[in-house]
């Protein structure tokens, strides 16, 4: 079974700085430095990753995901893993 | 000597218009040029709609054998150029063609043969491509092709500062004229961008409504992508006098500044910047302005940010301001925009009429200022800005005055 933490992680902490990558689920994404379009790439390398299609809208005022472990439970549920 | 900058033309290709003349009545009116795209295939775009220069011939602005190296979007710029040079009755004869500047903002060129060629390269395996993609492509080419086809022989040039463009070309051709350099001015922009492959990298940055445009409306979704041109003939207000010429309305300041802060989130201290420096370069004080055409995208960032930025600008006499967005109507025509909306606020002026912002649902607390929601409104404006804020955090806007 893929390990989803492990590689959401990874592609989360590629766009922080070295110092910043030391990643805990419960992390919000704004606060360790993600923007919205930050989130637009992560989206895209998620998508690319796991060969999902993630609707998405950066003018939406309600973030899909605030924090590290959302964007997890979001994945696992894209790809059928709960 | 700093000459007064008079407009004597105007020409529109537009969703809402093909003419100067349709495109205001159909602002007046609050009609939406957005609809599902019929120039590509819809079933690979999450986002389908866009506003299309709809029922476009070019066999009736072009004979069969023009039409090889002309781009959409060179098409579109020359059509536009014609119909500002009809009106102001200009000739360029006796040696004014050499001195009439013709400066375009364009953001991409021609997008749609780079398109189709690298899908005939790429998708097809096709051996070889026409002989005219090039030229046919390069960015500077509806500046070329209106040099050419209407005889211009002065300085030419295409500006390329994504959805600022036109604001830029207008105001260095307003600089132009006003310092004397050239007598006249052809300037405008035009754009031509609902290709496959741009559309995908539209849909891929996240900021596309599914809807239709909203600006500064609550459940705004984004922007809608658009086409079109539009074009102005500038004069010294001697020249235009000289030769009796009707004066549709006068530019009178300029303002540029770059955020120099994030790539794509707009910046509301770059703005404010820009804002006042055409207010500063026409000799106005804030106070002066009653209307804005907005930059308006309909994106949660831009219109918040705009709001943000008309406030600090304004003080307590920002909530006197009547501002509105074309782009609920005629969408985000990316390098044509800003001509498209500077023409628009001459319009506005001089027709005493605020075109509505069309398509509002209801506030949003963080875009607080009147938007002239839904219902064009009659009213007095001696002097308005047209504001325009690229991607790249690159921002220009003019400012116009009623002609007296």
């Amino acid at each position: 079974m893929v390990d989803v933490a492990a590689n959401v992680i990874e592609i989360i902490a590629k766009k922080l700085p070295p110092d910043k990558r030391n990643i805990q689920m419960t992390d919000r994404l704004d606060e360790i430095g993600i923007d919205s379009f930050g989130a637009v790439e992560m989206i895209f390398d998620l998508e690319e990753k796991f060969d999902i299609q993630i609707p998405y809208n950066a003018n939406d005022a309600r973030m899909e995901f605030e924090t590290v472990g959302e964007v997890v439970n979001a994945i696992k549920k894209h790809i059928g893993q709960r | 000597m700093a000459h007064r900058v008079v407009v004597t033309g105007w020409g529109v290709l537009s969703s809402i218009g093909h003419t100067a003349e349709t495109y205001w009545s159909s602002l007046a009116r609050g009609v939406c040029g957005i609809a599902p795209a019929t120039l590509v295939p819809t079933d690979q775009l999450a986002q389908k709609v866009v506003a299309e220069v709809k029922d476009y011939d070019p066999n009736k602005h072009f004979e069969q054998r023009q039409l090889p190296p002309l781009d959409r979007v060179s098409q579109f710029a020359v059509v536009a150029a014609r119909e500002a040079i009809a009106q102001s009755g200009l000739s360029f004869d006796g040696g004014l063609a050499e001195r009439t500047a013709t400066i375009i903002g364009c953001g991409g060129g021609g997008q749609s043969t780079q398109d189709d060629n690298y899908k005939r390269l790429y998708g097809e395996n096709a051996k070889r491509l026409h002989p005219l993609v090039i030229p046919k492509q390069m960015v500077n080419a509806p500046a070329s092709q209106i040099s050419m086809m209407c005889g211009l022989r002065g300085p030419a040039f295409v500006v390329a500062s994504a959805c600022a463009s036109s604001t830029h070309a207008i105001g260095l051709a307003f600089q132009m004229v006003r310092s004397g350099s050239v007598p006249v001015a052809v300037t405008g922009g035009a754009e031509s961008c609902i290709a496959f492959g741009v559309m995908k990298g539209w849909e891929a940055l996240r900021v596309l409504a599914s809807d239709t445009c909203r600006p500064f409306s609550r459940d705004r979704k984004g922007l809608v992508i658009a086409e079109g041109a539009a074009v102005v003939v500038l004069e010294t207000l001697e020249h235009a006098r000289a030769r009796s010429a009707e004066i549709l309305g006068e530019i009178v300041g300029f303002g540029m500044s770059a955020d120099a802060a994030d790539l794509l989130s707009p910046d509301a201290g770059g703005m404010q910047r820009a804002i006042e420096a055409a207010l500063s370069d026409g000799a106005l004080a804030a106070s002066d302005i009653q209307y804005v055409n907005a930059h308006g995208t309909g994106t949660a960032a831009n219109d918040q940010t705009e709001t943000q930025a008309l406030k600090r600008t304004f003080g307590p006499d920002a909530a006197k301001l009547a501002l509105s967005s074309n782009k609920s109507m005629i969408g985000h025509a990316l390098g044509a925009a800003g001509a498209l909306e500077l023409v628009a606020t001459l319009m506005s002026v001089r027709e005493g009429l605020a075109p509505p912002t069309i398509n509002y649902l209801g506030p949003d607390p963080a875009c607080d200022l009147d938007c002239v929601p839904n219902e064009a409104r009659p009213m007095r404006i001696d002097a308005a800005l047209s504001n325009s804020f690229a991607f790249g955090g690159l921002n220009a806007v003019l400012a116009v005055r009623r002609f007296q």
